[in-house]
């Protein structure tokens, strides 16, 4: 019960990317912050939210076999880090892939999912897992 | 005014089952319920996709194809009878997702496997009225059989969401008519896992009858025959029902071929007709004229008088993959796989 507020407050995060651009240096970061950790204080002023495209590449995976209650139904699956387009990396599950099918390197693109429910009658949380996007035949 | 699809939507999840490995477990010839249902296979939804899942990608599929500024959007429908909660729409969800949240009016339909028609009748008339710019009408579902019941060789899962609306339209809404009884073919308690049926029953005195009435009285009141179509779909539980009723009518084969996904994808129950009329839109052209009947039991029918215009040439369908593309790369299940992501199996401790 106690964690439904704190998904919500994150759900324009895990639903649509929504991160910052530093106007400063342009860097992006996601998720959201206030200041930009390399400008400091030359950034106040300058943040801009916006929402990142949910395309990119795989930076690193790896295969889990011991998992949480919740993720059970789903193992082996694969979690990766994920290096977006714009630059931020964040961490999150591949899914409807084997483990053999990816590298690093391997272009992803986001998706929305189910990330764990609070019981059978509980809050459905929903966010943001990858999918390899197949290369279109030229 | 002039209503019709400016956008369109679908998406399938990629597993797959067969009725003969179905059949194998519960000791069914499944290769004959195969060619009797005429479904080779049906899609499977992993643990982590259910219907809002499955309305977020076919909706984000439908704005991706699109320039529409998703705060015009006054209202978005979501019908189905696998909503994940009883009480909190699905909408509420889709809408945060495609950008589409504060400024609009949300709530979910339910009407069996016809309340995605009926969510775009809702969005005609808000539309027409010009009470709404812009409406979404999502059709989708995860459906259940109970294990080893007859629904369990064809519910499948997927569905389809439209951009209503009255400009840059890529097929007009020119009309549409529904025929509606009280009929207790196919029901579902609330609180009920899975759904009951009545049979044999479920054929006749629901199907036919509200499909054949459904058709009849759209085409009466268009003044149009089968032959004025260049495609048709119905409400496909099945590949056999939607062939047999076509024919009553004077439907040919090449007419329902391209609508008909129930041979490889299955029953998807509220997603039917709107994939089916996705697989349409997929390679449609300008001046082409679509017939189409959805069947809820209960029971309705919602037919439509649906036309191409030369916008279609000019709308970027490979932003999105077609129905053709969501149904290859496919992998398919054995029994077991599927009843754990299905949620058949009980786990210890619940
Ligand atoms: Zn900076």
């Amino acid at each position: 019960m106690a964690t439904a507020p704190r998904f919500w407050r994150e759900n324009p995060s895990r639903y649509n990317l929504v991160g910052i651009r530093c106007n400063s240096c342009g860097r992006y970061f996601f998720p959201r912050r206030a200041i930009c950790p390399i400008c400091h204080r030359k950034s106040v002023g300058k943040i801009e939210e916006v929402k990142l495209k949910g395309t990119g590449k795989i930076f690193s995976f790896t295969e889990v076999h011991d998992t949480l209650e919740e993720l059970v139904l789903q193992k082996p699956y694969v979690v990766a880090m994920v290096e977006f387009d714009e630059g931020p990396k964040v961490t999150g599950q591949v899914i409807d892939c084997e483990a053999s099918e990816l590298q690093i390197g391997t272009p992803v693109r986001v998706t929305m999912r189910k990330l764990s429910e609070e019981g059978p009658s509980g809050i459905i949380h929903y966010g943001y897992k990858f999918v390899p996007v197949k290369e279109k035949a030229p | 005014m002039k209503v019709g699809i400016v956008s369109y939507g679908a998406y399938v999840p990629r597993y797959r089952i067969t009725p003969d490995e179905i059949g194998k477990v519960w000791g069914v010839d499944g290769k004959s319920m195969s060619k009797g249902l005429m479904i080779n296979c049906k899609s499977v939804p992993s643990p982590d996709e259910d219907t809002i899942t499955i309305s977020v990608e076919a909706a984000r599929n439908m704005m991706r194809r699109c320039s529409v500024d998703p705060r015009d959007i006054g209202a978005i429908y979501v019908g189905s009878e696998s909503h994940p909660y009883a009480v909190k729409p699905s909408g509420t969800i889709v809408a945060e997702a495609i950008g589409a949240s504060p400024n609009l009016t949300v709530a979910d339909y339910e009407f069996a496997c016809k309340a995605g028609t009926a969510a775009i009748q809702t969005c005609m008339g808000l539309v027409g009225s010009g009470m709404v710019k812009y409406g979404v009408a999502i059709g989708a579902d995860t459906s259940q059989g109970a294990p080893g019941d007859a629904l369990e060789y064809s519910a499948s899962a997927g569905g389809a969401a439209f951009l209503i609306g009255s400009e840059k339209m890529i097929a007009t809404l020119d009309r549409t008519y529904s025929y509606t009884t009280d009929t207790p073919d196919f029901w579902r308690r609330e609180g009920q896992m899975y759904p009951r049926h009545g049979g044999r029953f479920t054929g006749e005195p629901a199907y036919f009858k509200h499909v054949l009435s459904g058709a009849r009285g759209l085409l009466e009141r268009v003044g149009a025959e089968p032959k004025d179509y260049t495609y048709a779909i119905f409400h496909q539980p099945n590949g056999k029902f939607p062939t047999r009723v076509a024919k009553q009518l004077g439907f040919s084969d090449a007419q329902i071929k391209t609508g008909l996904l129930a041979p490889t994808i299955g029953n998807t129950y509220s997603g039917a007709v709107p994939l089916g009329l996705s697989a349409i839109l997929d390679e449609a052209r300008p001046g082409d004229r679509i017939f189409a009947v959805a069947y809820g039991s209960g029971a309705g029918s919602d037919a439509f008088d649906i036309k191409v215009t030369d916008e279609i040439d000019k709308y970027p369908r490979s932003k999105a993959p077609t129905v053709k593309e969501l149904d290859s790369n496919l992998k398919f299940l054995d029994y077991a796989t599927y009843a754990k992501f299905r949620g058949k199996i009980l786990l210890g401790g619940e």
